[in-house]
């Protein structure tokens, strides 16, 4: 087999790993925008904070220790006990659910029946908000996330690929766990969303609020069970991205790599933004492996966005979401 | 002629009506400056087709939304089966037992019309999230019940034919039928229905009249009724509200209603001279 074909092929896998981790940011925007039409600004900013509580909880640190000692002028930095990891994701769960729920009832609450701009202010306000809170709660240096997952190169994929073809492809295990995880996650969220009764009243709203309110959905319940799910999945996309390459502020960023991700699979469609992140993750990787080279290299910085640039062209609807028909 | 404002009565037909199950007593809502609603009192009885009719504007829709708890009058008490209702919202009324439709139809277009006839049974679920999870138990039993009550109500509507298709592919006349089965599903005290035939052709508006009859006949279900249209109106109700400019002209059976000369200035208009 020729070796060129072979690096392509290894490019294409590493690129649906990653794809993968740009389609679990890409969920956590897609199910708050359906069931409420607010694009949530913050989503980003809630994988770092759900990561930097995780983080924090394991680690004993205290919350706000900076904070407690300024004014009390005490020292106190850690409880000086660890948490194991599953009990920390539990307890950062619950975190996130009484973040939905303030966000609701302090911000959103207020401002039902709003332009759908003047809600993206306010995603926008509560991004800004969550990231000082996150740095006041948990400090701001660099932290290691390391909640068991295996790291490194998988030695089975390795062999078995030398063996067959002669060239051992480089998997990293962590790329494979995040896979299984989110194959996890996207099969609980859609068995939720069908089968439950929660999920069929989530699906109501998503659809239209008027009839939802008429056959007995409290919309406040459902807007508040559905900025929970987005916490937990952030906090799922901040347990992997922290996994990869450390807990830190430039985290909140990776958000910004969900926007073509969402243009490419449409906003509105669960699908969309998985089969969008794998298009993304395939399409920089190997455009990096096959024009890279002529250009300079870096491509990776920018592809994506001319990408979804194209699509906005051809495709303002991206590949999935609902056609826009006004009429006249 | 029967008293009609205090109990029972029987109607033309020989349908027993039953007890005060609504009664709306001295409504104002305003939007503003604008009075869509003014000092408006009427009842609604156990077992009654009841008709709030009026030209446009006249506060119709304002009344049922109120009934729905879409709306909150700024003066004036709704009882409803021999209790004040506080004010409360749309969610709380519909568990309370009351469906409604809409004028403009309000489905859930993205589903199949089962999955939204079976939204209407979100009221009567009750199993845990856990409970569903494991599809054991309470949730197991609850959905089967479920499933047979929608069943019933899509064979009598006639709509099996459409159950799996996405509602928002079907026309306008089954469209408004499925809201119909929906607000059935929650097997309501009361049925409101916002302009059940607007838009419809003939056969279609038949159609309509036929299930509001048969679902009054073969469930005993209270409806409660907005139309603009005075000829199905008529042919259907049992008592009738007339409204004008947000205040009460008339109310009585259609023959009353019929001869009452406010009424009749209000639709043909009257020379003011």
């Amino acid at each position: 087999m020729p070796e060129q074909f072979l690096f392509a092929t290894e490019v294409v896998l590493n690129g649906l790993m990653a794809g993968v981790l740009y389609a679990l940011v890409a969920l956590g925007f897609v199910l708050i925008y359906k069931a409420s039409g607010i694009f949530n600004y913050a989503q980003g900013v809630m994988a770092l904070f759900a990561a930097l509580t995780l983080v924090g909880i394991m680690d004993g640190q205290v919350p706000f220790s900076h904070l407690i000692n300024a004014i009390f002028g005490t020292e106190i930095h850690h409880f000086g006990w660890h948490v194991p990891a599953l009990l920390a994701i539990l307890l950062t769960i619950g975190v996130m659910v009484v973040l939905a729920w303030a966000v609701q009832r302090f911000i959103f609450r207020h401002l039902v029946n709003q332009e759908p701009i003047l809600l993206f202010m306010a995603t926008i306000g509560l991004a800004y908000f969550l990231e000082g809170v996150g740095d006041l709660m948990w400090g701001s240096d660099i932290k290691k996330l390391d909640v068991g997952l295996p790291q490194g190169i998988n030695d089975w994929i390795d062999v078995t690929t030398f063996e067959a073809f002669g060239y051992g492809f480089f998997i990293d295990n962590l790329d494979i766990s995040a896979t299984i995880v989110a194959i996890i996650l996207v099969g609980a969220l859609i068995a939720f969303s069908q089968y439950t009764k929660q999920g069929r009243a989530l699906r109501a709203v998503a659809d239209d609020h008027q009839a939802a309110l008429s056959v007995g959905i409290s919309l406040n319940f459902i807007w508040i069970l559905v900025w929970s799910i987005a916490g937990f999945v952030a906090l799922v996309a901040g347990i992997m991205w922290g996994a990869k390459s450390g807990v830190q502020f430039s985290l909140s960023l990776i958000a910004l790599k969900a926007l073509p991700v969402l243009m490419l699979g449409g906003f509105t469609s669960i699908p969309g933004a998985i089969v969008g992140g794998l298009i993304i993750g395939v399409g920089e990787k190997l455009f990096e492996f096959l024009i890279g080279p002529m250009v300079g290299g870096a491509t990776e910085n920018w592809f994506a966005y001319v990408l979804a640039l194209i699509f906005l062209v051809f495709r303002p609807q991206g590949l999935f979401g609902e056609k826009i028909i006004e009429r006249v | 002629m029967n008293d009609m404002s205090g109990g029972n009565y029987m109607t033309a037909d020989g349908r027993q009506i039953g007890n005060t199950l609504m009664e709306m007593k001295n409504i104002t809502l305003r939007f503003g400056g604008v009075v869509a609603i003014s000092d408006i009192s009427f009842d609604i009885h156990e077992g009654e087709i009841r008709a709030i009719i009026g030209p446009n504007g006249a506060g119709k829709s304002s009344m049922l939304n109120v009934i729905s708890g879409f709306y909150h009058p700024q003066e004036g008490e709704v009882w409803f089966r021999g209790e004040r209702r506080p004010t409360m919202k749309p969610y709380q009324v519909a568990a309370q037992g009351i469906a409604r439709t809409f004028q403009n139809i309000a489905l859930f277009n993205g589903m199949s019309v089962l999955d939204n006839v079976m939204t209407g049974r979100l009221t009567h679920m009750n199993a845990g999230l856990f409970s569903q999870a494991l599809w054991r138990g309470k949730a197991e039993r609850e959905e089967v019940e479920n499933r047979e009550t929608v069943e019933k109500i899509i064979d009598f509507l006639e709509i099996q034919a459409i159950r799996k298709t996405p509602v928002g592919r079907l026309p306008y006349g089954l469209k408004k039928r499925v809201e119909l089965a929906r607000a059935l599903a929650a097997e309501p005290k009361l049925l409101l229905l916002d302009e059940p035939m607007a838009g419809m052709n003939v056969e279609e508006k038949e159609d309509m009249s036929r299930f509001i009859l048969d679902v009054n006949d073969e469930f005993g279900t209270t409806i409660a009724l907005i139309e603009h249209d005075m000829g199905v109106v008529m042919d259907l109700s049992d008592r009738v509200v007339v409204m004008d400019y947000g205040r009460k002209i008339g109310d009585g059976t259609p023959d009353e209603v019929r001869n009452n000369q406010e009424v009749i200035d209000a639709y043909l208009g009257v020379s003011h001279d």
